[in-house]
């Protein structure tokens, strides 16, 4: 095992970790861990592009950007943190400019903007073009841009590195009130190499969780395969709670069976939904911006088409995306990846087609607790110092219960570079803490266990009914039984994973084995988001309980924690349950009280 | 640029329409049986490598990765590939596919003659690390000498450098590139002088050269003009045919041979 000594380690090499990156790297000695090459992260693979009241092409500010925020996530969001982001966005796209990354233009020369889901003028009057793009490669622009401005600054990169622990020591502190607590500290990071199977410490001042999404807790979705849930769940597993994970975002357009994505530019640009009668069903839910309304509803709205009978093909189970009625030269300027995205996987022609689309697992809102200067939070209000997060893995919470199209490019370039800039301000004033002794002790306990274990278990046979319950009973309608029926599962599939077995049993490029590591994290998360889910008996946002089809503000206008409570039996009260430990946190509410959510 | 019908000027779509009778692509799914014949490498075993086939059913929608993640997932979970996006934007899976450089992932099976073993192998020309994994750094190393960032000496504005859409058109294609390799481990002068720079590394400098803000375009073309740059460029178009994002790769570089020429005459 080697021992690595930074002021700053970056956990993801995706947005935010790279523009978290860019900061740290040009303050304090930093590397970056990333279990993927760097660009082969994720957020390469957004489209549509990143909203901030530029007001380039028609008027806009700021502060209606932020109330779009609030109202798209269905008060549930954080509104300090909104206004910060809303604010901060026209500084982060000009950042973007300037470090070269090519944004369409206007005829005058300007950054273009254009329409996107849930940003309005005016408090919801109208669509506004907000969304500064890149064709339909906006998170690809994104990620070459950062990438290539960490090799101009010279950044350190672990490729392949996987964090699988995070270090952390407890001291006896006491608050101002006089009351006794444990306060973590962070001391630094385990982490597997791929290419030799070695373990490595890295001893940190500051860390900084950029880790991204667990949308592979779903079958179908727009997440890559390696979105695992990883910097969640180490975080999880050393008591730090996790936030509003019942809130998951299903994207409406994803390619039909596939779930590949098909950006909301495409509506933005002028595309509309239709159901098996021809009919535009969005002017039925959302009369005034229709097609242009929210991921939640449209999403909702698809979902009750086909389960009224309205859904399209064979089987009657997609809606159609309609870009017949554009311009195909219009198609191939602002839209040329995603309608390929058509022709290749589905052998469907947009420019005289319709394309076959259903909700997918997009994003998770949940994550991470911190606050708006991202430092990790080790319950509703204590921060543990040198502990950051950014990104997907966060919650902020600027997204609330349901995201908005383009925040989450706008999320990792606010609050990563925002991280970057703490930690490395952090790591200047601080000392090392001491490593916990055999720190990797853990890390190599699980991997021993993973590799030797001979139940005759499959991980790919686990993971597979974990997502199809997931799919079947957490989606964009849920219910205490459904609910239910998922923690039942997930009790079964942790009795399965116990008696795993791994074939591959070398050292180098041991895939097999962290797929084995990764679906421990899968479940764990998966249980988390249904816990939280059953809890919350309301529906807001991403989250629609049937049984509770009403927004309960009373009750419920507060975020979720959630923590791992070994000590809680499943037979305990609905605040504990099947180990985890339920808490709440009060929403910042600054200039926005909740009002009735209409599109 | 010629103006297009946008969504602020086009009609608003009608509310009901006739929808064709096949509904967009619909229908009945095929199976059929494939042999995926894949070049299997590992060194802490072995150091020969072997062809291994694997036989399997499959749909009509999957792809090579698919049918990759069925030998991995049900028969030998020792095969290692790297994946990620599953959807040709993240550039991991680029391989040699019956002799071609493709993305696992957006080589739909159907599109194969699946009436024969389908060969599978590591890029050619970096060394293989085990089975489908290669080692990219030679690749990287590359990229990172053509400085891929932007330089611009000017003042900086406080809001941003205007650049017009014709200006930002002159380089678009090259700015689709996903560093998957396909290119640069198609190109026979590679394969027989690693020291040359390869098609990828030429494309993504092109991007820069060719970009307006950009001041450096003298400091590139100058480490193109190397003697493993731009001239080992032998036309071939193997990068061309290889590049899974359809960019111009042959174009690009005679573009950088033409820049080098005009700015020596």
């Amino acid at each position: 095992m080697q021992v690595h000594k930074y002021d700053v380690i970056i956990v993801g090499a995706g947005g935010a970790g790279m523009r978290a990156a860019i900061e740290s790297g040009q303050r304090a000695r930093t590397a970056v861990l990333t279990k993927l090459y760097p660009t082969r992260s994720h957020t390469g693979a957004a489209q549509g592009g990143m909203c901030a009241a530029l007001a380039n092409v028609e008027e806009d500010n700021w502060e209606w950007h932020t109330f779009d925020t609030v109202k798209g996530g269905d008060y549930l969001v954080d509104q300090d943190a909104a206004e910060v982001m809303a604010k901060e966005a026209i500084d982060a796209v000009i950042d973007l400019e300037k470090m070269g990354l090519p944004f369409n233009r206007t005829p005058e020369g300007r950054i273009d903007q254009r329409r996107f889901g849930g940003h309005t003028r005016d408090h919801g009057k109208a669509p506004v073009r907000r969304s500064c793009y890149a064709a339909d490669r906006t998170g690809h622009m994104i990620l070459q841009t950062l990438y290539q401005n960490c090799v101009k600054h010279n950044v350190e990169f672990y490729n392949e590195y996987y964090v699988l622990d995070l270090l952390t020591v407890e001291e006896d502190a006491t608050r101002e009130d006089g009351t006794p607590y444990k306060q973590k500290r962070i001391a630094g990071v385990v982490s597997y190499d791929l290419a030799t199977g070695e373990l490595h410490v890295f001893q940190a001042k500051s860390v900084i969780l950029a880790t991204g999404g667990a949308g592979k807790v779903f079958k179908t979705t727009s997440n890559a395969h390696t979105l695992t849930g990883d910097g969640m769940g180490i975080a999880f597993r050393k008591g730090i709670p996790l936030e509003d994970m019942e809130f998951f975002q299903f994207h409406p357009t994803g390619l039909a069976g596939l779930g590949i994505l098909l950006s909301e530019a495409a509506r933005g640009e002028g595309a509309i939904l239709r159901n098996s009668e021809g009919e535009r069903f969005m002017e039925r839910y959302a009369p005034t911006i229709k097609d242009l309304a929210p991921r939640d509803i449209v999403a909702r709205s698809m979902a009750n088409e086909v389960r009224e009978g309205r859904g399209c093909g064979p089987n009657k189970d997609y809606v159609l995306l309609d870009l017949t009625h554009l311009e195909p030269a219009h198609i191939d300027a602002k839209l040329p990846d995603i309608t390929e995205f058509a022709r290749t996987y589905l052998g469907v022609e947009p420019y005289t087609e319709p394309v076959p689309v259903f909700p997918t697992a997009h994003y998770a809102m949940g994550g991470v607790p911190t606050n708006i200067a991202t430092e990790v939070l080790q319950d509703n209000d204590t921060i543990i110092p040198g502990l950051y997060a950014a990104g997907e893995v966060a919650c902020v919470s600027v997204h609330g219960s349901n995201r908005l199209g383009t925040n989450s490019l706008l999320d990792i370039n606010v609050f990563g570079k925002r991280a970057g800039v703490a930690a490395a301000e952090y790591a200047k004033g601080a000392e090392f803490i001491d490593l916990p002794a055999n720190p990797e002790a853990d890390t190599q306990a699980l991997l021993d266990h993973v590799r030797t274990s001979d139940g005759g278990e499959k991980v790919a046979a686990i993971r597979k009914d974990l997502q199809n319950t997931m799919d079947a009973n957490m989606q964009v309608f849920r219910t205490a039984e459904s609910i239910d029926r998922v923690l039942a599962d997930i009790a079964t599939f942790e009795e399965r994973y116990s008696r795993i077995t791994v074939q591959d049993k070398g050292k180098r490029f041991n895939l097999d084995l962290l797929e084995a590591v990764e679906l421990g994290f899968l479940l764990e998360l998966a249980k988390v988001m249904t816990v939280a889910a059953l809890h919350r008996q309301e529906s807001r946002g991403g989250h629609y309980r049937e049984d509770f089809p009403d927004r309960d503000d009373e009750k419920f206008m507060k975020h979720s924690m959630a923590y791992k409570d070994a000590a809680v039996t499943s037979e305990s009260s609905e605040e504990h349950i099947a180990g985890i430990r339920l808490g709440t946190k009060p929403v910042v509410v600054t200039r926005y009280q909740p009002m009735v959510r209409k599109y | 640029m010629s103006p297009v019908e946008t969504a602020e000027t086009a009609p608003e779509p009608l509310s009901k329409i006739e929808l064709p009778a096949h509904l967009g692509g619909g229908g009945e799914i095929p199976t059929f049986d494939i042999t995926l014949r894949v070049r299997r490498y590992d060194p802490e075993f072995s150091e020969e490598s072997k062809w291994e086939d694997f036989t399997m059913t499959m749909y009509g929608t999957d792809r090579v990765l698919d049918a990759l993640h069925k030998v991995k997932w049900e028969q030998d979970g020792s095969l290692s590939f790297r994946r990620s996006c599953a959807h040709g934007v993240c550039g991991s899976d680029a391989m040699r596919i019956n002799g071609r450089n493709r993305l696992a992932c957006k080589t739909l099976l159907k599109d194969l003659d699946t009436t024969k073993p389908i060969t599978v192998e590591a890029l050619k020309g970096l060394p293989v690390e085990k089975d489908l994994i290669v080692d990219m750094e030679p690749f990287f190393q590359s990229y990172r000498e053509i400085m891929p960032f932007l330089i611009n000496r000017s003042h900086e504005p406080s809001k941003e450098r205007l650049q017009s859409a014709e200006e930002r058109a002159r380089f678009d294609d090259t700015t689709k590139c996903i560093l998957c390799a396909a290119c640069t481990s198609s190109c026979p002068v590679f394969w027989t002088d690693g020291q040359y720079f390869g098609p990828a590394a030429i494309v993504n400098a092109h991007r820069f050269i060719f970009d307006s803000r950009d001041d450096a375009g003298d400091m590139r073309l100058e480490i193109l003009n190397d003697k493993e740059g731009v001239w080992r460029c032998r036309t071939t178009f193997n990068c061309t045919e290889a590049c899974p994002r359809g960019i111009q790769v042959t174009q690009a570089i005679a573009e950088v041979k033409q820049a080098i020429l005009a700015r020596q005459v």
